[in-house]
């Protein structure tokens, strides 16, 4: 991979000016993706916070092609512009010759809710496309409201933290590991202040041919209560405390790409952010406990994967065969 | 060479669709469109087309990866029915007002529930505002003729919008016609190149497509939208005339049936427009004065079109075969009605709703509410304005 030096002299294909919030963790993928793309691209985005911060007519923030549709079918309208792409070079009728790369955004309501059946139909059909969630882990744009990307015991504006309840009642889905059941032949988990391996990452889903999946955590200041200057701090300390394990699948076999040295209780992690405030106040102990047993059994059950890829030199999860196209 | 065939609805659309080759087809199945696409997906399999057809997991997702295609930048293609349509509303509205000359093939069905597969329009009555251009076949030579004009109108640089192209479910679309089809050569120049249109692939070019427009600005995209749809006019009946020219069939924005001479008119899309003609001659046998006339076009309403053609009849009976539950009437009744108010004499108009589900319609329900139009104006006690045709109460 091209050195820091290298990467900070690229131009920015997103452009500043834009109206995300200071501190955003959203904007911060995308620039690291797009930093991360030594092709040309072409970019669907979901309804979301990036998309109506990037995109306010007359103005838009985007060097690169662009198209928003809709909030929950970024993977389909991905798919179409991946398709016309395939048809038009063998037709001879591309404007632009030469490799192109079809890049996704969307946010974890976009994703994990909303857009997954759209997502799972792209995926099962194959289409060449790097799918990016910006996970803020709960719909931000409409006002934060829980997702089943929001974890366990968060206050959102839906599930909120009151006297008979402690905000979310439920684990969030493990999507990941959804998109990888999918058999493509690369999904991972990264988040923004591992910027290195994030690049490393969307290099080697761009290296693949088919559907390719980054799961990236992005804080949201507004969302989770903290200050928007911590946003790389706070991804750093979910790393540290094991609630965001850094990892890929590529081609069936998974690999644990980031191992924080020292680890963290989880309860740091919960003491960070306004929104888990009020587990740290007496009576919520039952719960605490519950989050940090299931943060230790995801980090046993990845590490069991590893182990089982390298012992058995492939798949742990099953190997795609490729696809016709 | 142009043949004369014995073909369905939806295999001549197949095969129109055939002849045209867009580069990118996106559908997935439902009934009675489903044959549509399982003949084009044969054509591909014998290699008898080139394009892309993509299989989604859903009609949403089918037409959003033909918004997605078309502002790629080439020419798209799908087809539906019924709850398929329902599905796609949401991203009907994003083709329109993103101007994607989308060509969306329906054969219309009804809407559940309960369920029911057969004929009738209330699903494209449910995107009648959507922006989509609206055509309603009467035969399977006007369903094929249709889909070649579509893309026409649809790419048109005054228009570019999509094209819903309708035919009645079953009663067309399953129907075996004796009808012409052309030579693909012809085909292939009479719809000419895609000319693509600020395409995502030009990356030297880069666009957005879909940004947010806030209240200073969005109203002034609704209203240019309103005037690609006004401009479309002239050019649906530009291209229903060069059409005529080159293949011998002239489509206009209406089909007028004995109207100069009528007292009477009776009006209805699609394929009931036929069972209006022979009961307008029965009708005549007897005596009585009726004419026909069938919108072809429902979007954009030809309303000037409907004044001049209509205008000096005494009564009107609009025929719908969908409805509007609550409402002062069914989609066509209300518009035609009101395209007429403001005339000095207007004539009495009165809407029935027929064949919901597939129900036939019989010459008989077609002279009896003629007649009550007769009898209504030779006692001066008006009919009810709306009712039903056929329906046990
Ligand atoms: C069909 C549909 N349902 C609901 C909405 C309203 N909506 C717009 S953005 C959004 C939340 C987006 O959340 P997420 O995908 O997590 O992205 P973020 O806003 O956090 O960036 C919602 C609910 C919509 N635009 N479309």
């Amino acid at each position: 991979m091209a050195s820091l030096r290298e990467i900070s002299e690229r131009p920015d294909r997103l452009s500043p000016g834009h109206r995300l919030c200071a501190g955003c963790g959203a904007s911060i993928v995308v620039r690291q993706v797009l930093l991360a793309c030594e092709e040309p691209v072409v970019v669907a985005n979901a309804t979301g916070c990036l998309e109506v911060a990037t995109t306010l007519y007359p103005y838009t923030a985007w060097r690169v092609p662009w198209i928003h549709s809709a909030f929950e079918n970024t993977a389909a309208t991905i798919s179409g512009v991946e398709a016309m792409y395939r048809v038009l070079r063998r037709k001879g009728r591309l404007p632009h010759n030469g490799p192109v790369k079809f890049l996704a955004f969307a946010g974890d309501g976009g994703t994990y809710d909303i857009g997954l059946q759209a997502l799972s139909g792209a995926l099962e059909r194959g289409h060449s496309f790097l799918y990016v969630c910006y996970n803020n882990e709960a719909y931000m744009n409409t006002g934060i409201q829980r997702s089943s990307a929001t974890p366990l015991g968060a206050h959102t504006t839906t599930a909120p933290a009151g006297r008979a309840s402690p905000g979310k009642l439920q684990p969030r889905k493990d999507l990941t590991a959804i998109v990888a059941a999918h058999r493509i032949p690369y999904a991972a988990q990264a988040s923004v202040h591992l910027w290195h391996d994030l690049m490393g990452k969307v290099r080697r889903a761009l290296a693949a041919e088919g559907p390719t999946f980054l799961n990236v955590l992005a804080p949201c200041p507004r969302g989770w209560r903290h200050a928007t200057s911590e946003t790389i701090d706070i991804a750093r300390l979910a790393v540290e405390c094991g609630v965001w394990p850094i990892y890929e699948v590529a081609e069936g076999r998974l690999r644990i790409t980031h191992r924080p040295r020292t680890r963290r209780p989880v309860t740091e992690w919960l003491a960070s952010q306004g929104r888990f405030a009020h587990l740290l106040e007496p009576g919520h102990e039952a719960l605490i406990e519950q989050i940090e047993r299931e943060v230790e059994a995801e980090w046993e059950r990845l590490q069991r994967l590893e182990r089982l890829g390298a012992e058995t030199g492939g798949s742990n999860g099953p190997d795609r065969g490729g696809t016709a196209h | 060479m142009t043949q004369t065939v014995a073909l369905t609805g939806n295999t001549a659309v197949a095969l129109a669709m055939q002849q045209i080759e867009p580069d990118v087809v996106a559908a997935y199945p439902i009934t009675p469109s489903t044959e549509i696409m399982q003949s084009f997906a044969t054509y591909i399999a014998n290699g008898e087309v080139d394009s892309e057809l993509v299989l989604a997991e859903s009609e949403h997702s089918a037409l959003s990866a033909c918004v997605g295609a078309a502002a790629a930048g080439g020419r798209v293609m799908t087809a539906t029915s019924s709850q398929g349509l329902a599905l796609m509303w949401e991203v009907l509205y994003i083709a329109a007002g993103l101007r994607l000359p989308i060509v969306i093939s329906v054969a219309n069905r009804a809407l559940s529930a309960p369920l029911n597969i057969h004929g009738d329009h209330s699903d494209m009555m449910g995107a009648r505002d959507s922006g989509c251009i609206q055509l309603y076949a009467e035969t399977a030579q006007e369903a094929y003729d249709n889909t070649l004009q579509a893309v026409r109108i649809a790419e048109h640089p005054e228009v570019r919008l999509p094209v819903l192209s309708g035919m009645d479910g079953f009663i067309i679309s399953h129907s075996i016609e004796r009808m012409v089809v052309e030579d693909r050569e012809a085909v292939r120049g009479f719809v000419g190149p895609y000319v693509p249109h600020h395409p995502l692939l030009d990356l030297a070019h880069p666009v957005s497509y879909g940004p947010l427009a806030l209240p200073d600005t969005y109203m002034e995209h609704r209203r240019q939208l309103v005037e690609a749809m006004r401009r479309a006019e002239r050019v649906i009946e530009a291209v229903g005339t060069e059409f005529g020219a080159r293949f011998g069939r002239t489509y206009g924005l209406t089909e007028a049936y004995r109207l100069e001479d009528a007292e009477f008119g009776l009006i209805a899309l699609s394929s009931a427009a036929g069972t209006c003609r022979v009961a307008a001659d029965e009708l005549r046998a007897r005596g009585m004065r009726v004419g026909v006339l069938r919108p072809r076009v429902l979007r954009p309403f030809p309303h000037a079109r409907l004044r001049d053609a209509l205008g000096h009849l005494r009564a009107i009976a609009v025929l719908d075969r969908a409805d509007s539950p609550g409402g002062f009437g069914a989609p066509v009744f209300t518009e035609v009605r009101s395209a007429l108010y403001g005339l000095p004499s207007p004539p009495l108009v009165i809407g029935r709703v027929f064949g919901l589900g597939g129900r036939d319609l019989l010459v008989e329900h077609v002279t009896e509410v003629a007649e009550a139009l007769e009898k209504a104006l030779e006692t001066g006690e008006p009919p009810e304005p709306v009712d039903y045709l056929a329906v046990r109460e």
